[in-house]
């Protein structure tokens, strides 16, 4: 049924109406907001970035000092919403797929523990979490006392202490690059074989020759000398996450793994397949396939729940510009740029995933 | 998948225990899992049991929860529960978020039970909120109490259910704009779900909380719940407003061309025709959403409201019982996983009664059964 051109004239008078109603509505606000900064004597604009911050961030890990000025604070910030948010996506995931695969396991007990676990940890609010984790940090001992659960990893009211592994440059490339080869799709055939075991050789090599060097943390005075330092807010807020969203992960590979078919099981075994080649050739690869978007999803949610650690004092990005805004006034740019950095993240990986799709919807794929 | 029509029969539960017991060490790899397992459960289990119930002081002050240093102090939040669960509001007048409380539940419980689920129900939801809202602040009739003193249980509950309802019909209306054919509706619907997904729940309080105050006009003050209540509205809406396109896009196209074909206008084709078929596939995925939100909202601890999780906090920052926050929080985390663990169940309990594949359930005129439903 083709409108008649009444209808259209109808349509196209109506939509220009809401759409200066829409833009009435956000002069309104924007001329509201403009009055009410010039009689707190602020005007809009970015120019403030470059005067200095004059407030110290405990926890950067680039060089940072209350001089410089605020778009280093926010870089600050915006690193550390990103070591929080890589470290996190990684330990969520191998969590993840722990308790995913526990939940599926053919043991009763196991699946039990799995399960009470998730259960819990997905219906409990990850603030409270955060805020039970912070507290308890909070109350560990001092490093003279510190626990030791592993040996030299230290656990203290000063967060925790682990050991650092140095690696030169070279063992990283040549790990990297055997990885990488190892990685690297199928149908290189014998010669990616025996590129992965040279790269594999070569690596181990390096390490025999020029041994990593270990940097143990040791007591010195009233804290730890060497090793790698998570603050406990870090440790804190990382712990939270991880477990959050490690549950949420665990869902969704036990989702993705019973979303598989059971006739395709059943044909990989009738065709002669042994169990671990059935998971590993028909069941992995498309669970996997399902699984790929929602994983997404979670890695965004992760970094977007990243922000609560403004509820315990990390400076994350969130907690830079909350800070920034209330010290110049200047709220609106710093909201502004809050939004900006989230809403890059979810629109880089909403343009990754619409890449992921197109290639695995390929016919034959 | 599909399951049979038939009932499948369940073996006695002497079979089932012995069942699963032969299960847990068929074989050696098997019954060394089990046994970890089991290991792994009493270290975690019996110093909680012990912490939690032999060693506890459930009665007396501080001091004598001092004293029993290895258990847990519940006479810490027994003494801090009116604080906990209903915040700085006046003693003398604490039935009202009480029945506050009782007539937010109410409504919530009468929701569940789907035969409730007519027309009538949106305005016992009106009349509910509007009852709580006015036994909460007062009026005519009641004490003022200014929303500042406002904390703990109500204020959670309301702002879930308050943020849901408000957020519902603004969702509905941004998925239609969303599905239009005309492109300026389009255009703002999906900016205004894009933009709000995409960022933290926080950076949408904080925007209401900061710039809000600023875009109002001169003179105007506007209540902090309220702002807050507004921001979760608004974070709600974007969340329910996908749902609700998905729940659209499974109504098939000519169930909306019939009823244009029979001369109803667009308005009464959504309202009559389409909506109530994409809502109901979608109702599942609304229960989950709602769980969300319920431990979403305290987040509002953030823009320094007194929701229950933020009076629990402050209850163990007491200089009088410093040092008991993992009682408060425990007690805490009880609540939320009662609510959240029943309402999940609730959700599961949904789906198999509206059918096991709801998209085909959903579409059936009432009464008719679906081919697959188990029968109960």
């Amino acid at each position: 049924m083709r409108p008649g051109v009444g209808q259209q004239l109808r349509s196209v008078v109506l939509q220009g109406f809401g759409l200066g109603v829409a833009a009435a509505a956000l002069w309104w606000l924007a001329r509201n907001t403009s009055a009410s900064l010039a009689e707190r004597g602020v005007t809009l604009g970015f120019d403030f970035l470059r005067q200095p911050a004059g407030f110290d961030i405990g926890d950067a890990a680039v060089r940072y000092a209350p001089e410089d000025s605020f778009a280093r604070a926010i870089l600050v910030g915006l690193v550390n919403t990103a070591r929080v948010s890589v470290l996190g996506w990684i330990l969520a995931t191998a969590l993840g797929f722990a308790l995913g695969l526990m939940r599926l396991s053919d043991n009763p007990a196991l699946r039990g523990v799995a399960r009470a676990c998730v259960e819990l940890l997905r219906n409990t609010p990850l603030l409270l979490l955060l805020l039970f984790l912070a507290a308890t940090v909070h109350a560990l001992p001092s490093p003279r006392n510190a626990l030791e659960p592993v040996p030299g990893i230290f656990v203290s009211d000063r967060g925790l202490v682990l050991p650092r592994v140095s690696l030169a440059a070279v063992h990283v490339c040549l790990g990297a690059a055997a990885l990488a080869a190892f990685l690297a799709r199928r149908r290189a055939g014998r010669w990616r074989w025996a590129l992965v075991g040279g790269l594999a050789l070569a690596f181990t090599l390096s390490l025999v020759v020029a041994p990593p060097r270990w940097d143990r943390p040791r007591l010195e005075g009233f804290n730890f000398a060497g090793g790698l330092t998570l603050s406990p807010e870090l440790a804190a807020l990382l712990a939270a996450l991880v477990l959050h969203h490690g549950a949420h992960i665990a869902e969704v590979v036990r989702g993705a793994v019973l979303a598989v078919p059971r006739g395709q099981r059943d044909a990989a075994h009738a065709l002669g397949l042994s169990r671990t080649q059935v998971m590993r050739f028909v069941v992995v690869p498309q669970a996997l396939r399902a699984m790929v978007p929602l994983l997404a999803t979670s890695y965004v949610s992760l970094t977007k729940n990243s922000s609560l650690a403004v509820a315990i004092g990390f400076p994350d990005v969130v907690s830079v510009l909350n800070t920034t805004a209330n010290q110049t006034g200047h709220a609106v740019e710093a909201m502004l740029l809050m939004i900006g950095v989230y809403l890059a993240l979810s629109l880089a990986v909403a343009v990754a995933l619409n890449a992921y799709n197109a290639r695995v919807l390929k016919p034959g794929w | 998948m599909w399951p049979a029509t038939g009932e499948v029969r369940r073996p006695a539960p002497a079979a089932r225990v012995r069942a699963l017991l032969a299960r847990s060490v068929a074989t050696p790899i098997n019954a060394l899992l089990t046994l970890g397992a089991a290991a792994l459960a009493a270290v975690v289990l019996l110093p909680l049991a012990r912490w939690a119930l032999l060693d506890a002081t459930w009665h007396g002050s501080a001091a004598e929860c001092r004293e029993a240093v290895s258990g847990a102090c519940w006479a810490f939040v027994a003494h801090k529960l009116p604080f906990i669960l209903f915040g700085l509001y006046p003693p003398t007048e604490r039935w009202r978020p009480v029945l506050a409380t009782a007539l937010l539940l109410a409504l919530i419980v009468a929701t569940a039970v789907p035969r409730s689920w007519r027309p009538s129900l949106l305005l016992a939801w009106a009349a509910g909120l509007a009852a709580a809202l006015w036994v909460m602040r007062g009026g005519p009739g009641l004490v003022r109490v200014p929303t500042r003193l406002w904390g703990g249980l109500p204020v959670t509950l309301m702002l879930t259910a308050l943020g849901l309802a408000a957020g519902f019909p603004l969702g509905v209306i941004l998925a239609l704009g969303r599905r239009s054919r005309r492109a300026i509706p389009r255009f703002l619907a999906t900016t205004v779900v894009e933009v709000v997904r995409g960022v933290p729940l926080i950076a949408v309080l904080y925007v209401a909380a900061l710039v809000v105050p600023l875009a109002m006009p001169r003179g105007i003050e506007v209540d902090k719940l309220m702002l807050a209540l507004a921001g979760v509205a608004l974070f709600a809406s974007a969340y329910l407003a996908e749902a609700v396109r998905a729940g659209l896009q499974m109504v098939p196209r000519g169930q909306r061309e019939a009823a244009l074909a029979l001369g109803l206008q667009w308005w009464q084709a959504m309202r009559l025709v389409v909506l109530p078929q994409a809502l109901r596939v979608v109702i599942p995925s609304f229960v989950s959403i709602a769980v969300g939100f319920f431990q979403d909202t305290s987040l509002v601890v953030i823009v320094g409201l007194f929701d229950l999780l933020n009076t629990a906090r402050l209850a163990a920052q007491d200089p009088l019982w410093l040092g008991f926050h993992n009682e408060a929080y425990a007690f805490t985390a009880v609540i939320y996983f009662a609510g959240s663990a029943a309402v999940s169940r609730y959700g599961l309990w949904l789906e198999r009664h509206l059918g096991y594949n709801p998209r085909v359930r959903a579409l059936l005129p009432p009464g008719v059964r679906a081919p697959a439903e188990r029968p109960r």
